[in-house]
């Protein structure tokens, strides 16, 4: 064994399929002198991919997931290590039926096309053990398949080692980490210290305490997984495979079956949340099998046996059949359910690739080593960018109230719009106890409470005639006071509270070659006026869209949304030049909104400026007086209506509410939740949104967002884009409208929530020519217009304007219109309300 | 027949053994607990002797409120009910073990029949005092034999056999009688599942004896510190061979 | 002074080992008197060695006086009958100490005779003060454990743990014999070895084996034994397993090395993909050598191996069956 370096350029921490998948690819990129430590042995050092079941379920409801789990399936190919069975996932409900068709909704969204849906006859072909006349249906993917998680680490190694890149120690613990200047600099171990410019954090259920000795923060919690394995199973004596029968989901009882050579592995996540801390594993010395295999708690386990011996009878209802081994594994739960990767936010070159399962893997080690080697991981993992979380979801408590309820979950039917209930409130607006006292319904967005719609306007649904939506699903989360609150908005002005839109600015004498470094957009403009702008990766893939107001010379005020502020943070300083600061200003300014045709009469009545178009034109902000506030006013509008966002130090937001208020009444002023901000107002202004068009997949030209000069000024992304804008698109961003939301089979009207597929009358996908399916990128009405509205990227072909298509949702086909090809507004498209020049024409 | 096995619940030790700061106690924290080895083939030695010879076969432990996880594992191999004479976690010596034992089996012989057969682990797999199936065999004057290997019934007699250099001895008792049974006399089987069902619904007796004064009273536990060597590595994989040849020899081995 | 009788086991003519240990510590007790021994023989004749002779010989480790109960009922083994006599013994010359081999016959006939004595009693000490209350220390676990308590009784009983002590033989002056015939109730005779079937011809015993290869989990599957046996053949040794290969159903609960299987004491212990469990150690601490193979340079049985090679069972012992085919030229 070689002698224990003194230096590397990379140390990553821990060898479970994370950490050897991690060092192969920086290996295989280039990276030389890449030290990888486990603190235990090979080929099994303890960690969660030892005891993982190892199979790969292909496809996910998110698109960032089935990226990642397709990429892995495909290096596991690749390396010969995947035996495929396919899965079957049962429903055992109609309701859980009704999930499965959804399912065959996403399998056609990112392209999983040998998925199809059984019947219990046909279930009972493939799995003869399986009592069929319990089931209803099944879900079936062909290519789900059973990978040797731990041989691909050990090839990993192997071939990183071949390159001479790559010397692995096993049996090397971590004692310290050395951090310098807020950049990683050291890595104490069992076995000396080493020296290193970047640090991989990827040993699972114990990242949060190695990340904690620099200083950080890697927040999952380990959480326990049951998994008991039965045999020996007469059938699978003569099996001349480990595995010959398709794995089965019993979806509704939260399980699953799968053949282990002669055993029969049960898995479950129906028993209560077992949550431990990082702190409580043991060491492989003191560990009676494996660290993160704790002992079995059977009486976890037993009520979910009834369940399995109901779908597998002739298999787990034999007497001969036994309980042979059965742990209580440790898994790694976040606050969100996404993995945790890519720099941390608190340490330069101390990189976290955690939360990860053995599904995604080899995918999640070739993303994160092209983020460190080239900038940017070629799969878009912006949803498990490390950086996305605020201080509060990085405490040990908050991950583990949201792991506590999440973990139910794993298998459960989960609406899009879904809301946490665990750990709230955690922020809270100064409007807040306003909200309360008007019956506000709140979801939750990055801590914060936000009104999603006020049920204190209930009166307005029938003064507009807003229809119910007559299905429970369609309806949940959902109500018809937000098309109200629009109307309302739109006839004469709505009020919102923005208190967590993510605010910071930029200041020094390099601020303005900061902003201009990662702005699509000219931001050398005159003081006062206000970008929106994209912001795109370096191969031209969103990484988000904001706008930012030039407060001075030097001084510029980022503004972006609450979900996505931390990671727009972390890009801006990330970006700055060396004689520039970034002040977070989140917690410092509240925003309130106020738009309609009447903004202006009712901000006019107490403001002590010229509001007029001449006098503050849209594009612009500046500070005015509005009572006895001086307030940062910007006349800029995500609903597309007249009026302005307005800025105030948080302990003053309240009463320059209340002022509005009492002003506005008069004029009709309706306080609107953030389902009109979000959904109704921008989807028929054809506002995109970052995180559901905007994606690393698409670029600006597709999105048609494409500015309309290319500033000379060098950005991050502006080779793609000018690449972008010479070669014909292979998508175009469309605004379709439905035409029939009769559901072909129970008649009923249905409103899609977004995510299906758009397809042809056959139900033929569209596929553009880079590979990607056409979908609802985003879903929702157009109060003012009536219609209901369709965001999706058509190929040319079908981007024409009036083309007839159709969206599947949930397995059944709706006629859909192709209205707009770009980004005209379906509503008001000469944009006068917001232009301040509508008030004559207002409909 | 009518089979009575007594079984301890002990942590499930593998790694290293830890020790409470009191050092009074194995630091349980991150173990599981099992029924001990021999117990567990005891176990199995009533299950088959019932499947063989009819009659019903009972577990009893004495133990905190948790073993009764290991007397359902019990119960789960074909055991019909259990007793559970429940502590408080402190330890019990053998002397006392016995009389609570031997309480239990006098009231459960008064009120459904006599036991033919109490199996015993030969010796507990944690405190390992070599002496309670012994004690018990002598309080209810019933003969008693230990590491027993092989154990059959015909008659009204139990044929027990214990290893011995170069064969097995045989000792034949009357019933009833005791026995203390080793590991290896059987290879357990494992739980299936209609059994771990089956358990859920079987009966278990609680009764919560008094602890008396000990006279056998463990104070403090060591983990005895072996001297750690230093290994010679003889090389990597095959190419060792020659090395580990030399090593033989000059062993004497070869 | 408190006077100790020490029940005294034989082989092959001459009290065993672990007897030895047991006179030996019995000697080194502090507060100890005389030591008195106890042998039990069947009628004379039959044995090769004459048990008086035997008897005799026990003063080489110590026993002033040995006392030899001949009874027909002795010539196999009667372990209550021996307690029986051990309890009127120790009664006779009011031993504050009586003392076994921590063997399962020591350990079965002295648990008998404290609880016909109405003793409590401490199985395999490895240290004894006496005292009230005496303190011992003793095994858990198969000695992977130890434990330090209170032997509160009338009369102290206890074995001694194997190689608690080192056997130390003084200067050799015979025991005085005092041999007498009990008398044996016949409930005392229920429990004695009535027949013996003796052990499948072949194989050499785990037990007294020179050198024993073992296989672990790494092994893998019962099949996986093929290498391991052969050069078992080669070396003339047995071949051995752990806990976790038995429960598996690879091998026989009679190959296994442990806490709960045979404990073995080979010159040579060769321990191929075993990670060294404390379980199995606990049977393994006899062995004066022993060889790992493992993959994994830090497992356990890497602290108690005196060499070790560095890689896949499946590949490093068909080699070194081949290298010594290859020395023997055959």
């Amino acid at each position: 064994m070689a002698n224990f370096p003194s230096h590397a350029k990379v140390v990553v921490i821990g060898a479970g399929i994370v950490g050897n998948s991690v060092a192969y690819h920086l290996a295989n990129l280039g990276w030389r002198d890449i030290l990888l430590i486990d603190k235990g042995p090979f080929p099994n050092p303890g960690g969660s991919t030892g005891h993982a079941s190892n199979f790969i379920y292909l496809v996910d409801h998110n698109k960032e997931m089935t990226q990642l789990t397709v990429e892995s399936a495909r290096q596991y190919q690749d390396w010969g290590v995947y035996t495929t069975c396919g899965g079957i996932e049962v429903a055992r409900t109609e309701t859980r039926m009704t999930e499965l068709r959804r399912r065959m909704d996403s399998a056609k969204n990112w392209g999983i096309d040998d998925a199809r849906l059984l019947t219990p006859d046909e279930i009972k072909a493939l799995v003869p053990f399986i009592d069929e006349s319990i089931l209803v249906g099944g879900f079936y993917t062909p290519g789900v398949g059973v990978v040797d998680s731990l041989r691909f680490g050990t090839l990993c190694r192997e071939k990183a080692e071949a390159m001479g890149a790559l010397t692995a120690f096993a049996n090397t613990e971590v004692t310290g980490l050395g951090v310098e200047n807020e950049r990683i600099r050291t890595v104490e171990t069992t076995r000396g210290t080493v020296e290193a410019e970047y640090v991989v954090i990827a040993c699972g259920v114990w990242a949060p305490k190695i990340a904690e000795m620099a200083g950080s923060h890697i927040p999952l919690t380990p959480t326990v997984h049951q998994m008991a394995d039965y045999g020996p199973v007469p059938l699978f004596e003569q099996s001349s495979k480990a595995i010959e029968y398709p794995i089965v989901r019993d979806m509704d009882v939260l399980m699953y079956e799968r053949q282990d050579g002669v055993g029969l592995e049960v898995g479950s996540y129906a028993h209560r949340s077992i949550l431990h801390d990082p702190e409580d594993i043991p060491s492989n010395e003191a560990a009676p099998l494996s660290p993160t295999e704790f002992p079995f708690t059977q009486d976890d386990f037993d009520p979910q046996l009834e369940d399995a011996l109901e779908l597998m009878p002739s298999i787990l209802g034999d007497e001969r059949v036994g309980q042979k081994y059965a742990i209580n594994g440790l898994i790694a739960l976040t606050p969100d359910g996404m993995p945790l990767l890519g720099e941390t936010a608190e340490v330069r070159g101390l990189w976290s690739a955690a939360a990860v399962w053995v599904k995604e893997g080899p995918a999640v080690g070739r993303c994160v080593a092209e983020w460190m080697v080239h900038g940017e991981p070629s799969i878009d993992v912006a949803q498990s960018d490390i950086s996305r979380f605020h201080a509060h979801q990085k405490t040990r408590q908050h991950t583990k109230r949201r792991a506590y309820e999440a973990f139910p979950k794993t298998y459960g039917i989960v609406h899009p719009a879904e809301q946490y209930l665990s750990d709230r409130p955690l922020r809270r607006s100064p409007m807040h106890e306003w909200h309360v006292a008007h019956d506000a319904e709140f979801f939750e967005v990055a801590g914060w409470e936000r009104t999603q719609w006020f049920n204190a306007n209930a009166p307005l649904v029938d003064k507009y005639g807003v229809k119910a939506r007559p299905n429970e699903w369609d309806a949940r989360w959902w109500s018809p006071i937000i098309n109200a609150e629009h109307l309302a908005m739109r006839e004469a002005a709505g009020i919102f509270d923005l208190s967590s839109f993510a605010i910071f600015d930029i200041v020094g004498p390099g601020a303005l070659d900061s902003v201009q470094r990662v702005a699509v957009r000219q931001m050398d403009v005159p003081v006062g006026k206000v970008v929106y702008t994209p912001i795109l990766s370096q191969l031209g893939g969103f990484k988000s869209d904001l706008t930012i107001m030039r407060l001075g010379e030097r001084v510029f005020r980022v503004v972006t949304g609450g979900a996505h502020g931390m990671a727009d943070l972390k890009w801006f300083r990330d970006h700055l030049s060396d004689d520039a600061a970034l002040v977070d200003q989140t917690t410092a300014f509240t925003t309130i909104g106020l738009w309609g045709p009447r903004a202006r009469d009712i901000v006019g009545s107490i403001a002590r400026a010229d509001l007029s178009n001449e006098g503050f034109p849209f594009g612009t902000c500046r500070r005015v007086e509005i009572g006895s506030q001086l307030v940062l006013a910007s006349r800029i509008s995500y609903v597309g209506d007249l009026g302005w966002e307005l800025y105030v130090p948080m302990e003053q937001g309240l009463r320059l509410w209340e002022e509005l208020w009492a002003v506005g009444e008069p004029f009709g002023l309706t306080a609107c939740g953030m389902g009109v901000y979000g959904t109704t107002g921008r989807l028929e202004k054809g506002y995109r949104a970052y995180g559901m068009e905007l994606d690393g997949d698409y670029n600006v030209v597709e999105a048609g967002m494409a500015p309309a000069r290319i500033k000379d000024q060098d950005y991050v992304g502006r080779d793609a884009v000018l690449r972008q804008i010479e070669e014909p698109p292979a998508a175009l961003l469309c605004t379709l409208t439905v035409d029939d939301h009769t559901s072909p089979n129970t008649g009923e009207s249905r409103y899609m929530l977004g995510r299906q597929p758009i397809v042809l009358a056959d139900g033929t996908p569209l596929t553009d020519a880079k590979g990607r399916r056409s979908y609802a990128t985003s879903a929702g009405a157009s109060p003012s217009t009536g219609s209901y509205i369709l965001f999706a990227y058509l190929p040319p072909e079908q981007a024409v304007e009036g083309t007839q298509l159709f969206v599947e949702s949930f397995g059944e086909r709706y006629p859909v219109t192709v209205r707009v090809v770009g980004a005209r507004p379906l509503f008001d498209p000469d944009n006068a309300r917001i232009r301040g020049v509508a008030e004559a024409a207002t409909t | 027949m009518k089979v009575l096995v007594c079984i301890k619940s002990v942590p499930a030790v593998a790694g290293r053994i830890t020790l409470t700061a009191d050092a009074r106690a194995i630091d349980t924290k991150h173990l599981g607990f099992a029924i001990g080895p021999h117990e567990e083939c005891a176990v199995e030695e009533a299950v088959r002797l019932i499947e063989a010879h009819g009659g019903e076969a009972v577990v009893l432990t004495l133990g905190t409120a948790g073993a009764l996880e290991q007397l359902r594992d019990a119960l789960a191999l074909g055991i019909a009910r259990a007793i559970h004479l429940v502590t408080d976690g402190a330890e019990w010596d053998p002397e006392s073990t016995t009389a609570a034992i031997v309480d239990a089996i006098r009231a459960d012989e008064a009120a459904s029949g006599p036991f033919d057969l109490v199996l015993v682990g030969n010796e507990a797999g944690d405190s390992a005092d070599y002496q309670v199936g012994v004690r018990i065999g002598r309080a209810l004057g019933r003969p008693v034999v230990t590491a027993i290997k092989g154990l059959s019934v015909a008659d009204g007699r139990a044929r027990c056999e214990q290893e011995a250099s170069g064969g097995r001895d045989v000792f034949e008792l009357p019933l009833p009688a005791v026995v203390g049974v080793l590991e290896g006399i059987n290879l357990p089987r494992f739980p299936s599942v209609p059994g771990r069902l089956r358990a859920k619904s079987k009966p278990v007796e609680v009764s919560e004896p008094a602890r008396p004064a000990q006279r056998l009273e463990m104070q403090r536990l060591v983990v005895p510190q072996g001297a750690a060597k230093q290994a010679v590595v003889l090389g990597q994989g095959a190419d060792a061979a020659p090395a580990v040849v030399e090593v033989l020899a000059n062993l004497g081995v070869i | 002074m408190a006077t100790a009788l020490v029940l005294v086991t034989t082989a092959d003519g001459a009290a065993d080992d672990v007897s030895q240990q047991a006179l030996t510590f019995a000697r080194g007790l502090a507060a100890g008197g005389p030591v008195h021994a106890l042998v039990v023989a069947g009628e004379p004749g039959a044995e090769g060695v004459p048990a008086e002779a035997v008897a005799a010989g026990l003063g080489t480790w110590g026993a002033a006086q040995a006392h030899l109960a001949r009874h027909p009922a002795f010539e196999t083994f009667a372990p209550d009958a021996i307690a029986a006599v051990l309890t009127e013994l120790a009664a006779r010359l009011d031993a504050g100490v009586v003392i076994g081999p921590g063997t399962e016959a020591g350990n079965t006939v002295l648990a008998r005779a404290a609880a016909r004595d109405g003793q409590p009693f401490a199985a395999n000490c490895t240290a004894v003060t006496l005292g009230s209350p005496t303190q011992v220390t003793r095994q858990r676990w198969g000695g992977t454990l130890q434990e330090e308590a209170a032997l509160r009784g009338d009369r102290a009983f206890f074995t001694v743990a194997p190689h608690a002590v080192s056997a130390a033989a003084v200067e050799a002056s015979p025991a005085a014999v005092d041999a007498f015939t009990p008398d044996i109730d016949d409930a005392d005779l229920i429990v004695r070895v009535v027949d013996r079937v003796a052990a499948a011809v072949g194989g050499i015993s785990l037990a007294e084996a020179k050198v024993v290869v073992s296989g672990g989990r790494g092994v893998g599957s019962a099949d996986g034994f093929r290498p391991i046996e052969e050069l078992a053949g080669l070396l003339g040794a047995a071949v051995g397993c752990s806990r976790a290969v038995t429960i598996s159903g690879w091998r026989s609960h009679v190959d296994q090395v442990g806490q709960t299987g045979t404990k073995i004491a080979p010159n040579l212990y060769i321990a191929a993909g075993i990670s060294g469990a404390t379980q199995h150690m606990a049977g393994a601490k006899g062995a004066k050598k022993i060889l790992a193979i493992n993959k994994d340079a830090e497992a356990p049985i890497m602290a108690a191996a005196d060499y070790a090679v560095i890689g896949d069972l499946h590949q490093v012992v068909p080699a070194i069956s081949a290298e010594i085919r290859r020395v023997r030229g055959t």
